[in-house]
């Protein structure tokens, strides 16, 4: 019985480690080939560590591609803008229909319930017309506007204020706090793990986005990171050297951002999986 | 007299009352959608009024030449989708798509979390690991498959040396939308899995405990109680599949530099969307009408799964 169990585990090990290898190879392969020289990666050599290791595709793009670092600058605005802001109006829109008792707030919830299902391709056409009504194409609030808030998040913050206790609030509201400053300085610390995992879904959608500024964004000065590596691939066709090191320089905020927030995400995964 | 007093002052007090009452609704209204302002004019602007407006963009012919002309064309632009042969190939590479990709991502995080909750040791690493896929943006994932996909690239070589055929995985329209297939559900699955490992959490511990006395083996105790216990989960993950996969554009967009191609093998019902919305004159309005039928088809899907589901759990 014990062997059987030995061997059973040696067996869960193995289908772990190969999917582990599975799931590394693409990034260690694209990691290497961004400090590979071009002469390496078109002749065809296959292997994982550099021949010869170079710095020059990382200098190649941030130095003498002079949009490339304008690209990542409009990327981080944007996410960063989008993300501060959807955690603000989530909040305050989740906390009133969670604890405010007004007119109308059953309709608001159903509605907000209802976009959820609606899928963003019906709402792109009439939006881009929209957008281009208000002079907004090419523009940060015509990428960020649209979106500073999310259905979904507004509806985990409802949930998250429904069980939250409301002797807190009672406690500061004697203390003369009105209700927003109550709001901004009670209840909002207080939920920072869902602020977290919601942070970091919000600021993932907007930096990895690729349709929205596809659309939005034509003059290539306003792209974002995904539409201008994707406008790269044309321009270098088979300079993967140059693409693999932007990409890499692309991944890496998200990684580090993942690391510092790694617990949260884990509980913001079990938040949404909780229906 | 002293009663009429008293029904005076218990008059002043119910007035007093009722005005604190109306008092306080104010201030509620006032509050309430002082804090639900940016929502709603969002949820109005942005969502609500464009589908709307969408509705009303589908029944014409849209063109934008400095101001937007538009010529009311009636149904023809849903009736149009009848006699659209690409229309026709994108809606089957998609139908395709969706039902090879949602069935394998969804059996294959099942099983590895079932294999990840075995409570081995460095559980953590391979958690870190298997989620790096989700954190990276599509574009990337995609431009790095490409790159490994290319014609003498990592792929075939690694296939050359253990002897099996290689493939043009991305010019061979036989292939292309394979290779695509190959890389979501690569780049999905783990994310569904994370998903099924919180939920494992909750399976209680001594149902396996009695199987395992009664002789179940493995394989018997995956089958007879971790699948019947997620079974809510599942449908979550299958819906959540399947509303991702019939939106299927990013990577066909990158894969085929917009076009769908090689010979349309990689357009998707999405991507066609794009291209009579923004690509070509006049057909905005044709594209709204299949934007609506796609949100229809997902909708219908979504239903269909929770009945059919919520059938098999009564079986």
């Amino acid at each position: 019985m014990n062997k059987k169990k030995e061997w059973s585990k040696k067996l869960l090990y193995v289908v772990l480690i190969t999917y582990a290898v599975i799931t590394l190879v693409p990034f260690v392969w694209a990691l290497s080939s961004s400090f590979k020289t071009f002469a390496e990666i078109s002749s065809g050599v296959m292997s994982f560590i550099p021949n010869e290791f170079t710095f020059e595709n990382y200098r190649q793009i941030f130095i003498e591609e002079e949009l490339f670092f304008r690209w990542l600058l409009n990327s981080v605005a944007i996410a960063g803008g989008g993300t501060a802001l959807n955690l603000i109006f989530n909040s305050m829109a989740g906390y009133a229909l969670a604890r405010i008792s007004f007119p109308g707030k059953k309709i608001w919830f159903m509605l907000i319930l209802a976009v959820i299902m609606i899928p963003v391709q019906v709402t792109m056409i009439p939006n881009y017309l929209i957008l281009k009504e208000l002079g907004w194409l090419n523009s940060y609030q015509g990428m960020i506007v649209p979106a500073m808030i999310n259905a979904t998040f507004i509806f985990m913050m409802r949930q998250f204020f429904i069980n939250f206790p409301k002797e807190l609030e009672e406690a500061a509201s004697l203390d003369g706090l009105g209700r927003f400053g109550m709001f901004i300085r009670v209840v909002l610390p207080l939920a920072k793990p869902a602020l977290a995992a919601q942070a970091i879904f919000v600021f993932m959608g907007f930096w990895n986005d690729f349709m929205r500024p596809l659309i939005i964004m034509t003059d290539a000065e306003m792209y974002t990171l995904t539409v201008g590596l994707n406008s790269f691939k044309g321009q270098y066709v088979t300079y993967w050297n140059y693409i693999m090191a932007a990409s890499m320089v692309f991944t890496l905020p998200v990684l580090v951002i993942y690391m510092f927030f790694n617990k949260f995400f884990m509980k913001g995964m079990s938040f949404t999986a909780d229906k | 007299m002293e009663r009429a007093e008293t029904s005076s002052t218990s008059k002043v007090k119910e007035r007093k009352k009722k005005q604190r009452n109306n008092k306080r609704l104010l201030r509620d209204i006032i509050q309430g959608y002082g804090f639900m302002l940016p929502t709603i004019l969002v949820l109005l602007t942005f969502i609500l009024g464009p589908v709307l407006y969408a509705v009303f963009l589908s029944f014409f012919d849209v063109t934008l030449l400095g101001g937007t002309v538009l010529d009311f064309t009636g149904v023809d632009n849903y009736l149009r989708l009848m006699d659209d042969a690409r229309a026709q190939r994108a809606l089957l590479n998609t139908g395709l798509y969706v039902g090879i990709v949602v069935p394998v991502q969804t059996f294959l995080a099942l099983f590895l979390a079932a294999t990840l909750n075995a409570g081995l040791k460095g559980e953590k690493i391979f958690r870190i690991i298997y989620f790096l896929p989700t954190l990276t943006s599509s574009a990337v994932l995609t431009l790095i498959f490409m790159w490994m996909y290319n014609q003498n690239g990592l792929i075939n070589n690694m296939l050359e040396t253990v002897n099996l055929p290689t493939y043009n995985w991305i010019g061979d329209p036989n292939i292309a939308l394979y290779s695509i297939m190959i890389m979501n559900i690569w780049a999905t699955a783990p994310l569904f899995m994370v998903i099924y490992l919180a939920a494992l959490q909750g399976v209680p511990k001594n149902l396996y405990e009695a199987a395992e006395l009664d002789g179940a083996n493995v394989i018997q105790r995956f089958w007879y109680i971790t699948v019947p216990q997620l079974r809510p989960i599942t449908s979550f993950v299958v819906i959540m599949g399947l509303i991702g996969t019939f939106q299927l554009f990013d990577q066909s967009y990158i894969f085929s530099g917009g076009s769908g191609g090689p010979s349309n093998s990689t357009l998707t019902v999405v991507l066609l969307i794009y291209q009579y919305a923004f690509k070509s004159l006049g057909t905005m309005g044709y594209a709204t009408a299949i934007a609506f039928m796609l949100a229809l088809i997902i909708l219908v899907a979504s239903i269909l799964q929770r009945v059919l589901s919520k059938e098999e759990q009564f079986n």
